[in-house]
């Protein structure tokens, strides 16, 4: 059991993270959209597609943060307390965006302060985010008791990474108007995919580009043996789903088809993250194995995942199905 | 100030925000599910208006439980790695039972609570409403099994790294002082909620507005006060025992006990003192002999474990445990006083009308919170220098790497943050309170499936508009 639970809770976590980047990404691509909103009324529109479903979205980070310490306690102490400022900076963010949602449509003089709120928290925790992902690549010690300065987190490299969250965040979040608004919205939303089309694929050149500088290993484990003819036809997935987006975002009779192409962008990029880091959890050095939590408590908890996680994807898509549909323009704002 | 302090003051700071709007929740989701009960038995439109008014104050203070509660599950990697490192295998997966069977049950059904009305029928709305009340008694379970572990450890072992393993899950989540701690709690809970209620009510009537919703549930706040109450002081003191067995120190210093009784002579109940912890003794104590070993023993002659059979590097700090302590009790007996005066003042038939009463709800309604942060203190404060109760000391538990400064600027960055969000949180319920229950629009069926339903947190009524214009 010790052998494949390991794996197994590794697949869990970057599920929950996977979840969590696709459900609340949206979310957060609207927030950061919200910058572009032409008026209130139109903000208005943007939140209330995700009214419903943001604080079920935000859960898979919970469940994310819960599992890795339940899992792999040493990486959760390392990664967390690593990373003490832009936690932080994600989290008060986090806090900005969540309440907006309440306390906005409840404001009348304040109302474009948590409209700002919205937007200045979904920008902050997007790239707060991103520089978590850059700074983890980056790698951070083994040993959580091993001293790291406050800012050694900060470096062009994880700027980077924060920046390109932001646009495929954005990205994500205009895919998923074109799938729930109708009129002037929809069209708005058509004509922002296209320069985060151009936006994401130029990030994730760079970011691509730059890794074999940063760290030979991420590059080794790409061109070891053949495994990279393998794996070439992910650069090549990648290139024809941007090509095909690219296109969908024209075609008015496909809403549903850009929010598909921009979540196989986001899914490639994922992949490709996770075979750079396997086997390690935490780089350069900590593997899966020196970080998990014995097989009493990997266990305990996937019996329940195994139990409850069907269940919850089961009530989840419910919810979604319940809130089917296009929302109306202006509707309940009377 | 150093790391470990600023740490603790922060982690503090941020449970104690947090805990205030779950402690609501708990009870307005189950108050929320007994009000949308009762309409669909009766069908009688006045329920469903109670229901959507409270259903605004719920989303408000649910918004801000969620986006705070998601700070507290990050605050254990980053301000306290070491506890994370050494007891995450206990801690993580009741954390994580947690998330699985409550948050995502919450979320997933809030959605349709908040924003479902026209979507669903009556009946799938109403499971809803139970969905996320029973999420929210699920979540209370595992927190508090992680908590009460930590206060009373057992089926673990540790291993040759210093690192707690489970060696029996049923014992670590059953541990001993867990049936207490919840009992306590969920009580807690549903009090603080049915102040708030109660004291609406009575606000409402006293101002003259309101008056039929205001009087149905100000006689079933008075009902469900007159069983909880007087049960949660039973709980609490079950709960004593339990502390006296499992945690001496604790208990010593909620009684500010320093010294051995001597034979025969029982222990007073200290009712105020001021603990000087340097000369181990009490200034200005006022002292009722023998009542203290009644009340905490059950015996006219019983002991309990003086402060100083400990070394003072294993004794909490005693002043704040032993006012935060009476602050608790205090609040519970004036609680008990207006339940009683509640029901006298209800046989004479003046419930309604009496200005006394009527205030005393009134002021009581925030009581509850300020209660359940004092028991909170008692709790936490009482357990230290300990994380993990006798074997992790909080101090050996914090993040090595992390700095004053870090610690420091993100106290304060939270501080302003919580301030911000507090403040706004707290204007807007009172926005709410004051437009109080108002007749909602009947629900229009037919309208086909692409009509979105009126998010229940919209404002019908214009909140920022004079107070006067509302009656």
């Amino acid at each position: 059991m010790s052998e494949w639970l390991p794996v197994a809770w590794f697949g869990v976590i970057a599920f929950g993270v996977m979840m969590y980047v696709l459900l609340d990404g949206f979310v957060l691509g609207l927030g950061i959209l919200a910058a572009f909103a032409r008026d209130e009324a139109q903000l208005d529109d943007m939140m209330n597609t995700a009214a419903p479903i943001w604080d079920g979205n935000e859960t898979w980070l919970v469940l994310g943060g819960a599992g890795l310490m339940a899992a792999f306690p040493r990486a959760y102490a390392i990664i967390l307390s690593n990373l003490y400022l832009p936690v932080l900076l994600m989290l008060i963010a986090l806090v900005f965006r969540g309440v907006a949602f309440e306390f906005r449509f409840k404001a009348v003089r304040s109302k474009r302060h948590w409209g700002f709120a919205f937007a200045a928290g979904s920008i902050l925790a997007a790239f707060a985010q991103g520089l978590m992902l850059g700074a983890i690549v980056q790698g951070l010690p083994a040993d959580p008791q091993q001293a790291r300065t406050t800012f050694a987190w900060f470096s062009p490299f994880a700027m980077t990474t924060g920046v390109a969250l932001v646009f495929g965040y954005a990205l994500l979040g205009a895919s998923w108007l074109i799938l729930k608004t109708e009129g002037n919205l929809r069209r708005r939303a058509r004509e922002w995919i296209r320069p985060l089309i151009v936006a994401m694929l130029a990030f994730i050149g760079l970011v691509s580009s730059w890794l074999p500088f940063l760290d030979s290993r991420i590059m080794a484990r790409w061109f070891e043996g053949n495994r990279f003819l393998w794996l070439s036809p992910m650069p090549i997935a990648v290139l024809v789903c941007a090509v095909m987006l690219w296109r969908a975002a024209a075609m008015r009779s496909h809403d549903a088809r850009p929010f598909l192409l921009s979540y196989a962008l986001f899914a490639l990029g994922f992949i490709g993250l996770l075979i750079g880091l396997w086997p390690n959890i935490v780089p350069p050095s900590l593997s899966l194995w020196e970080a998990s939590s014995p097989p009493s408590s990997q266990g305990f908890v996937f019996v329940g995942l195994v139990i409850l996680l069907p269940v919850i994807l089961g009530y989840t898509a419910w919810s979604y199905r319940v809130f089917r549909g296009k929302i109306e323009g202006g509707s309940g704002y009377h | 100030m150093d790391v470990l302090l600023l740490s603790r003051i922060q982690f503090g700071f941020v449970i104690s925000f947090h805990i205030l709007f779950p402690a609501f929740t708990i009870g307005l989701a189950h108050w929320l599910a007994f009000v949308e009960w009762r309409w669909l038995k009766t069908k009688d439109s006045f329920w469903r208006d109670i229901y959507f008014f409270w259903l605004k104050i719920f989303a408000v203070s649910f918004g801000m439980g969620v986006v705070t509660g998601i700070v507290m599950s990050f605050q254990f990697g980053t301000n306290w790695a070491i506890l994370s490192d050494k007891a995450g295998n206990v801690l993580g997966p009741l954390l994580n039972y947690e998330v699985l069977s409550a948050f995502f049950l919450e979320a997933g059904f809030l959605g349709v609570m908040l924003f479902g009305w026209k979507r669903v029928s009556d009946n799938v709305h109403f499971f809803a409403t139970c969905m996320v009340a029973l999420g929210t008694l699920i979540s209370t379970f595992w927190i508090t099994s992680a908590n009460s572990w930590m206060q009373t450890p057992q089926g673990h072992f540790i291993n040759a790294q210093g690192v707690f393993e489970v060696a029996n899950w049923w014992q670590v989540i059953f541990n001993p002082s867990l049936p207490y701690r919840l009992a306590h709690m969920i009580l807690a809970a549903f009090i603080t909620t049915c102040l708030v209620i109660g004291g609406t009510s009575a606000w409402y009537l006293m101002r003259g507005v309101h008056q039929e919703p205001a009087k149905k549930m100000l006689r079933h706040a008075v009902v469900f006060a007159a069983i909880a109450v007087p049960l949660q002081i039973f709980v609490g003191d079950l709960h004593g025992l339990n502390v006296r067995e499992h945690q001496p120190v604790k208990l010593a210093a909620i009684e500010a006990h320093w010294h051995e009784s001597q034979p025969g002579e029982g222990t007073p109940l200290v009712l105020f003192a001021l603990p000087d912890e340097k000369a181990e003794r009490n200034r200005a104590e006022i002292a009722v002999p023998r009542l203290g070993g009644l009340i905490l023993a059950h015996d006219w002659n019983g002991t309990i474990q003086p402060l100083t059979a400990v070394p003072p590097s294993e004794r909490p700090p005693v002043a704040p445990v032993f006012f935060a302590f009476r602050v608790m009790v205090g609040l519970g007996s004036l609680m008990l006083l207006l339940v009683i005066a509640s029901l006298w003042a209800w046989k004479r038939g003046t419930l309604m009308q009496s200005k006394w009463v009527l205030s005393a709800w009134r002021w009581m309604s925030p009581t509850g919170f300020i209660a359940l942060l004092a028991g909170w203190y008692v709790v936490e404060i009482g357990r230290q220098p300990y994380v993990v109760y006798g074997l992790l000391r909080t101090s050996e538990a914090l993040s090595p790497q992390i700095t004053r400064a870090a610690v420091m600027s993100s106290l304060i960055v939270y501080a302003l943050a919580y301030t911000v969000v507090f403040g706004s949180g707290m204007w807007y319920l009172r926005k709410l309170l004051l437009v109080g229950p108002v007749p909602q629009p009947p629900k229009h069926t037919g309208d086909g499936e692409k009509t979105p339903a009126r998010p229940m947190s919209l404002p019908d009524e214009k909140l920022d508009g004079a107070a006067g214009d509302l009656k």
